[in-house]
């Protein structure tokens, strides 16, 4: 399949949900806001297990890591909104940077045990230190804070474009990645890291690159979720949110470019289901996770890739 | 009270928390060391075993130590059965691979807990320990009921050890450990030794959860922390390392006790979970176990 066709593909994608700000309530909008930001974290998660076969399970750190390097300061401070952005992707950044020091030296079941002890800590330090963090019950960002470029975020119209500019940035950077020469490397890695060792390759080096820059996404979508919805608390660094990453790639399909935002969308769809008809919706993640490793190891997009359409990045 | 008979009762705190680790983690690390996959819904397992405590004293009233009898019996085989029946049905299907397992026991840990949290309501349940004997010492007076459930961890993890080193099944578990194409070739069944495994495992997080219930409350979220805690027991023994594990549970349960006692435990566990990564990043093999391919 040709590089246009591929790249039109993505754009008409962007451009239907760019439109559906006209055409939805602003209760599904809002929804739909909330899942783009999801999104954006799940597409950093695809970069990392996806596409390089990182199976994090601490990602919840990095998310945490970029809400509070942004809004800490905001809070505090009174910091404005693109400062909060910005310090939020560096934070997201850094923690990943650090902790894949220490946790990319192992792989495989360890790597898992590692990220997720470190994310582990993350959270109780949150706790710890609740005189500056506000702990368990969290903080709400002061409104002035929640402004970018004049635009209030508090306002339905203004909170889905944010949404809707941070997931586009992160989905054409993710296609522009995976078709580049370091795209392959990855999934070279993904297949086998012996052999990219012996081909010259340094495999440390290119899972931390991979690692920080899904961390980059994981903050800008920390920092955005505090600054679109007001709210900032430690219950983001718990573990549930580094397992949802996992099922919103797994069901839309690791390792396809658009696949987080069709997993981060059917599975919010169907907790909010779900959550109509009982409250058990951790009932209903965890049924998911069972049946997409069962009956759909390959998510959505990766079934329309086995069957369709071959060359599905 | 002086700084010796605090340290006296920070140790035999440490002991009983000890020993319900070594209990819990002997069966994440036997899990681990002959199927090689990593059991996330042990805890939950955990939590089972506690609820089905309370289920089956409440519901068959009489006398305390009938009842604790009863659970110490029925509670453990539920659990099994169920770990078994979610073998059968889902890890055996995805062929035991180690990333799917993890995946496919987090959705099992999630059913568990909601399915408890549904059936069986939010709030904590305590169940009356089977006797009430109390040590008296010159500082302070301990429940018996504790220092039993330390001799009730020994005696267990003697039967265990007889168990694996002594026994046909233990000889069938390790042989598959050690090489399941060859164990396969040799006529076992690799794939119920696999099942009899996970349940056993399971079983024995049942017997510790069992035991906990009348010194901790049930409720539907306790196996979080037991779970954590029997990571960091099993990888600092070394994955898969029965002796390993034991020792570690013993100098994880002890430390926690004395730090709890003095320092925050917060900070404690701060400082706990960032070493224990570190010698899982460092150390691999675990401070106790030996380095193997």
């Amino acid at each position: 399949m040709s590089g246009a066709r591929i790249w039109t593909l993505h754009l008409a994608l962007l451009a239907a949900l760019f439109a559906m700000q006209w055409v939805l309530s602003p209760y599904h909008a809002t929804n739909l806001a909330r899942i783009m930001v999801l999104a954006l974290f799940a597409s950093g998660y695809n970069l990392a297990f996806g596409y390089t076969g990182l199976l994090s399970l601490g990602h919840a750190l990095y998310l945490a890591a970029g809400m509070y390097a942004g809004s800490l300061p905001a809070w505090h401070f009174g910091l404005s909104g693109g400062w909060v952005l910005l310090l939020g992707t560096a934070g997201g950044t850094a923690m990943a940077a650090l902790t894949g020091l220490f946790a990319l030296r192992t792989r495989g079941v360890a790597f898992m045990i590692v990220t997720l002890m470190f994310a582990q800590t993350g959270h109780l330090a949150l706790l710890y230190f609740r005189r500056w963090t506000g702990g368990d019950e969290g903080f709400t960002l002061p409104a002035a804070s929640r402004v970018i470029l004049g635009a209030d975020l508090s306002q339905t119209g203004a909170r889905y474009m944010l949404a809707f500019l941070l997931f586009a940035a992160g989905m054409l950077l993710t296609l522009a990645l995976v078709r580049s020469r370091l795209g392959r490397v990855m999934r070279a890695l993904r297949e086998n890291e012996e052999r990219c060792r012996m081909l010259g390759y340094n495999p440390f080096v290119g899972k931390l690159a991979v690692l920080s820059l899904s961390g980059a996404y994981a903050g800008a979508a920390g920092a955005s979720y505090a600054l679109l919805f007001g709210y900032a608390g430690g219950s983001f660094a718990t573990i549930q949110y580094s397992i949802l990453p996992l099922l919103y790639t797994l069901t839309g399909g690791a390792g396809t470019v658009a696949g987080p935002l069709f997993g981060t969308g059917a599975i919010f769809y169907l907790s909010d289901l779900a959550a109509d008809l009982t409250s058990a919706w951790a009932f209903v993640v965890g049924l998911a996770l069972v049946v997409v490793i069962l009956f759909a190891p390959q998510g959505l997009l990766g079934m329309v890739r086995t069957r369709f359409w071959r060359s599905l990045p | 009270m002086g700084l010796g008979p605090m340290l006296l009762l920070a140790l035999m705190e440490g002991l009983v928390l000890a020993a319900v680790l070594a209990l819990a983690a002997s069966g994440l690390s036997l899990v681990f060391g002959v199927m090689r996959v990593v059991n996330v819904a042990h805890g939950a397992f955990f939590m089972l075993g506690a609820v089905a405590a309370y289920v089956v004293a409440a519901w068959l009233g009489g006398p305390r130590w009938a009842g604790f009898l009863a659970a110490l019996a029925m509670a453990p085989l539920a659990v099994a059965l169920l770990a078994m029946l979610a073998d059968i049905l889902i890890l055996r299907r995805i062929a035991h691979a180690p990333e799917a397992t993890i995946v496919a026991t987090i959705g099992l840990m999630y059913m568990i807990e909601q399915g408890t949290l549904t059936l069986f309501g939010p709030d904590a349940r305590a169940v009356a320990a089977p006797f009430d004997f109390r040590l008296q010492l010159p500082w302070f007076g301990y429940s018996g009921y504790k220092l039993f459930v330390v001799l009730a961890a020994v005696v267990l993890l003697l039967a265990l050890w007889w168990l694996m080193a002594r026994s046909k099944a233990g000889l069938v578990m390790r042989a598959t450990q050690l090489d399941p194409d060859v164990a396969r070739a040799f006529g076992i069944n690799v794939d119920r030794v696999y099942s009899g495994v996970f349940a056993f495992g399971a079983a024995l997080a049942a017997i510790a959860g069992v035991l906990i219930v009348p010194i901790q409350q049930a409720h539907y979220l306790m196996g979080a922390s037991t779970l954590l805690l029997s990571f960091i027991v099993v990888i600092i023994g070394g994955l898969g390392s029965l002796p390993g594990t034991l020792l570690a549970a013993l100098v994880i349960g002890l430390s926690d006790g004395i730090i709890s006692m003095f320092w925050s435990p917060t900070l404690a566990k701060i400082i706990a979970t960032l070493l224990v990564t570190l010698v899982l990043v460092f150390r691999p093999q675990g401070l106790f176990g030996a380095s193997r391919a």
